[in-house]
């Protein structure tokens, strides 16, 4: 239920005097509702919720994961040598 | 996708179990809150991956699940009404009441209307003046945003032919009534990524204080659920309680200031009764008195509606992480995602709806496990 799908900005326009935007989920666009997001420009990725935008996503931030994952596999390089 | 796919790498998964076998000494007890990471973890397997010290249960955070029946019988009584439009989400379309599902009134001839957003609803109003459109306003402070815009929308368009039937739920209360028992088994928490995208993770400080337990907010996809059971496992170890946001590329700590305020402008806290669980104090939203012409209560009166819940059913014991599904004696027998019996099963979010789609009619084997490198 509270499925939140990255996508990506590739129009914004208003309706009703709201803010909303096409965004472009791999291929399938929708129109989302971008009035809580109003910094997400054309090409930011923004996570989707029952066509309503949340938050948009830091590509910085995105790669945290990566960073630890790298830490760890150098940890266990580390531990596969033999001790002299 | 981008921001999905790479958080799905099999390798990387296996590597970060590896690290949290490495650091764990002892049993711990973890919950994930929130229903889609629940699905997530049973569908990747996830929980297989794990050293046998940790176990993770399974919590209430799944809103269709924990509608009470009477909420859904009341729906059904409404769309079975001729000026009725009735909309609501897809997945509350199977979820039977005492009588069928809101399926079943559709083939009967009641006007159901599947929304992909509450919005819709709101513009199907603005199309058909001379019926009633009525949505069916669930979920937890991540649908919030939506449909609180979705009642502000019908307010400033004047749409007097558009209502909410509210049933909204909160997380934090449900997280206090699960620790507060004296019997609680939950050590720590992965918490619900999305809501905090709406709340921010500072909510979850005051409860991680007064508890004294770890709160990891987590994303939903494999690797995001097992990067924060290690930041759990690690906190547990040392004897730390803290909340830590491993979500960071979609959470701030204040959440969403627009979607808070927006809100507060049109919800107001409530009691709210969960099924399987009972009357959590102060754990819902309903509309405040400004938006009344749009409260479906308050439009449509509908007598109070009896109920009565399988004897059988554990759900409740499931919802608080006491139990799992296979320890139900009706699990895959009388109780089926087709014959739902209990809050667990109506919908795929479910703890027992989730073991019953991936076959884990068996308890969580411990001979899978990946050997700690
Ligand atoms: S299997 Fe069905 S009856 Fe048993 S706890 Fe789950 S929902 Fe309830």
């Amino acid at each position: 239920m509270c499925l939140g799908i990255p996508g990506q900005v590739v129009e914004r326009y208003h309706e009703h005097g709201v803010l909303m935007g096409k965004i472009d989920f791999g291929g399938v666009r929708k129109a989302v509702c971008l009035e809580h997001v109003p910094e997400a420009v054309l090409g930011d990725y923004v996570l989707v919720h029952v066509g309503f935008a949340l938050s948009r996503l830091d590509e910085a931030e995105a790669q945290r994961v990566f960073a630890l994952l790298e830490e760890l596999g150098q940890l266990e390089e580390l531990m596969e040598k033999p001790s002299p | 996708m981008k921001f999905l796919d790479e958080y799905r790498d099999g390798p990387a998964a296996t590597r970060i179990a590896r690290a949290i076998g490495r650091i764990v000494t002892r049993p711990w007890t973890i919950m994930e809150v929130c229903g889609g990471q629940t699905h997530a973890i049973v569908r990747y397997g996830l929980d297989s991956l794990l050293p046998p010290e940790v176990e993770l249960v399974h919590g209430p955070g799944c809103p269709v699940c924990v509608t009470p029946l009477e909420t859904i019988d009341r729906a059904h009584t409404i769309a079975n009404r001729p000026e009725v439009i009735f909309c609501s989400f897809g997945d509350m379309l199977r979820v039977p009441g005492s009588n069928g599902d809101l399926l079943r009134l559709k083939s009967q001839g009641c006007d159901v209307r599947v929304v992909y957003s509450p919005l819709d609803a709101v513009n199907l109003a603005g199309a058909n003046p001379h019926r009633m459109v009525v949505f069916f306003a669930i979920g937890f402070e991540t649908t919030a945003p939506a449909n609180a815009m979705a009642a502000w929308m019908a307010k400033k368009r004047g749409l007097t032919n558009f209502s909410m039937l509210v049933s909204h739920v909160l997380v934090p209360p449900a997280i206090a009534a699960i620790l507060e028992p004296p019997d609680n088994r939950v050590q720590a928490f992965i918490g619900p990524g999305h809501v905090c995208t709406v709340m921010g993770s500072g909510e979850y400080q005051s409860l991680a204080e007064k508890y004294r337990v770890p709160i990891v907010i987590a994303g939903f996809e494999p690797l995001d659920l097992l990067e924060s059971i290690l930041g759990a496992v690690e906190q547990l170890e040392v004897g730390r309680a803290e909340v830590e946001n491993r979500y960071a590329r979609a959470v701030r700590e204040d959440g969403n200031p627009r979607s808070r305020q927006l809100i507060a402008d049109v919800f107001e806290v409530c009691d709210r009764k969960w099924r399987g669980v009972g009357t959590i104090p102060r754990s819902g939203y309903r509309l405040r008195d400004e938006y009344r012409d749009h409260d479906t209560e308050h439009l449509f009166a509908v007598r109070d509606i009896e109920t009565r819940e399988s004897a059988v059913c554990i759900s409740g014991d499931i919802l608080r992480g006491l139990k799992k599904p296979h320890q139900c004696p009706a699990f895959g027998k009388q109780c089926t995602p087709h014959t739902p019996l209990g809050a667990t099963m109506v919908s795929s979010e479910g703890a027992c709806a989730a073991y019953h789609q991936y076959g884990k009619l068996e308890p969580l084997g411990i001979a899978a496990k990946v050997d700690p490198a």
